[in-house]
């Protein structure tokens, strides 16, 4: 069921390696999402962004001369982009904004702004209990879990690495890919890769890139008077578990459990009417982990249900169809670019990686090291 | 494990830090409810109460997961080491390292022991070791 909101307008701005400012790449993702619509910035009253500065929102308002009335800068990682489209969608509907541009752009490889170990802030109770043993940030948490994973559902490290090797075939497929024109992976190349944090090798890891992009969303009643097919808010969910890495008992258990659960409540439909899905790809352990909370496959299953070819371009659940964090591109929040490669799909717009038919859309963004995560449902009318 | 710098202790943490310097690991333990919790808080995440107490753990416990780090996050650090989540006999979980044996020895679910870094200001860091090293 609709919720009354659309979006109507996504692009990307370039990805890779830029060059160029965070600002410089806001405006290119802002101005081709608007240009998208048939809108400008002049009717944009409602801004949410993160990764520009403390003052994220406000920042970008200022940029582009706007004094939006609803603005929000949730900082959450990656999974923040859907959980603004939950407080978009709730804004339009109580008539607060009008037109809201929920964006992203990071400038991380250019910048050479990535440390292994993350950013800590003595004050908290992670820098004086967790950073001085020297975990990895956030990877060395993913690699436990993915440990206990492997460990307690007896998964081969071969038959995790599917998630990396399906990817890489979806990113030949999409010419903005960091890795498109390069070539297949091997579920053995994969493990065999330079080791990081083990069981996770280097080819098990996100890229780290530049890049971004952004969306439009406006009510439905407008969106039917704009350019584009408009990709209808159907559903959203969210859940915020922890910033320590000793806080959640179970390793393998996300709070995609209950993001999923309320997106898919709310849109009233169940896992097996996704048409496609974009979930994040932080690492490959990732996918596993949320695959199964969200219920597409049971607990423990996720490894044998994606082998055999099932989430690569022709198997019967298209997962991650731009390549991914993993082979099409990695700002370091990558939860916008879910949502804009969920829009192109479902609008038909995906070229040759364009999955025939597709009418309802899941993406899933997570933060931090498995800390926030949430789910958005999008649909188009058939 | 070479002793690294660790931020001084705050209101909340600062008993549980001076118990290191006698080599006594605490788990903050709730009047209310019984409940444990770990790295000390403010309130009983179980039950919401602000009576806090402090019990001491025996120092026994298993390897809830691990990971070999084999890229270090600062330059002093020497690779490869052992970083562990460590669930302890009284409930709580521990971020850690793993010591005292090959890192490839290492499993899920092998039973451990506590044992301690010295820091330079007199505090020290608890860290694990197999259960049956004397
Ligand atoms: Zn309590």
């Amino acid at each position: 069921m609709s919720t009354g909101v659309a979006i109507v307008g996504a692009a990307e701005s370039d990805l890779g390696v830029t060059n160029r400012s965070i600002l410089g790449l806001q405006a290119q993702a802002i101005g081709r999402s608007l240009a998208d619509a048939g809108l400008t910035l002049r009717d944009v009253d409602g801004l949410a962004t993160t990764g520009v500065s403390r003052f994220s929102a406000t920042q970008l308002a200022d940029h582009f001369g706007l004094q939006p009335r609803w603005t929000d800068s949730t900082y959450a990682g990656g999974s923040a982009f859907e959980m603004f489209v939950a407080r978009a969608t709730q804004a339009i509907q109580a008539g607060q904004a009008e037109t809201v541009v929920i964006s992203f752009a990071s400038n991380q490889r250019s910048a050479r702004s990535r440390s292994l170990g993350g950013v800590v802030e003595d004050h908290t109770p992670e820098a004086q209990f967790e950073t001085p043993y020297g975990p990895l940030f956030p990877l060395s948490y993913y690699a436990m879990a993915a440990q206990r994973y492997l460990h307690t559902y007896g998964g081969t490290r071969e038959a995790l690495a599917e998630v990396a090797v399906a990817a890489r075939e979806w990113a030949l497929l999409n010419p903005a890919a960091f890795r498109h024109g390069t070539r297949s992976l091997t579920a053995e190349e994969v493990v065999g890769s330079t080791m990081i944090s083990s069981p996770l090798t280097a080819l098990d890891c996100c890229l780290v890139t530049d890049g971004g992009g952004a969306i439009v969303l406006t009510s439905s009643e407008r969106a039917r008077d704009l350019r584009k097919k408009p990709v209808e808010v159907l559903g959203y969910g969210e859940r915020t578990t922890n910033t320590s890495m000793t806080a959640v008992p179970d390793l393998t258990v996300t709070g995609a459990v209950g993001s999923g659960a309320d997106a898919f409540a709310r849109a009233g439909v169940t896992p097996a009417d996704i048409d496609v899905a974009q979930v994040y790809d932080s690492f490959t352990i990732t996918v596993a982990l949320t695959l199964e909370a969200l219920g597409f496959c049971g607990r423990g299953e996720a490894l044998d249900w994606i082998a055999d070819g099932r989430i690569r371009p022709g198997g019967d659940f298209p997962l991650n169809t731009s390549g991914g964090g993993l082979s099409y591109c990695h700002p370091g929040q990558f939860g916008v670019m879910l949502l804009i490669e969920a829009v192109a799909q479902l609008r038909g717009e995906a070229g040759d990686r364009q999955v025939p038919g597709a009418r309802l859309a899941l993406a899933h963004g997570t933060g931090g090291i498995l800390s926030t995560h949430a789910t958005v449902v999008l649909g188009v009318e058939s | 494990m070479i002793a690294p710098e660790v931020p001084p202790p705050d209101e909340i943490t600062l008993p549980w830090w001076e118990a290191t310097r006698e080599h006594r690991l605490l788990v903050q333990t709730c009047a209310g409810c019984s409940g444990t919790q770990h790295p000390p808080r403010a309130l009983c995440v179980h039950c919401g109460s602000d009576h806090l107490d402090w019990s001491t753990s025996a120092g026994a416990g298993v390897v809830d997961s691990f990971t070999v780090v084999h890229r270090a996050p600062r330059p002093e650090l020497d690779v490869p080491y052992v970083i562990a989540r460590v669930r302890l006999a009284e409930g709580v979980i521990l971020l850690t390292r793993l010591e005292g044996q090959p890192q490839e020895e290492w499993s899920i679910d092998d039973p451990v022991r506590l044992t301690w870094v010295d820091l330079d200001d007199g505090r020290a860091l608890p860290v694990f070791v197999p259960a049956d090293v004397s």
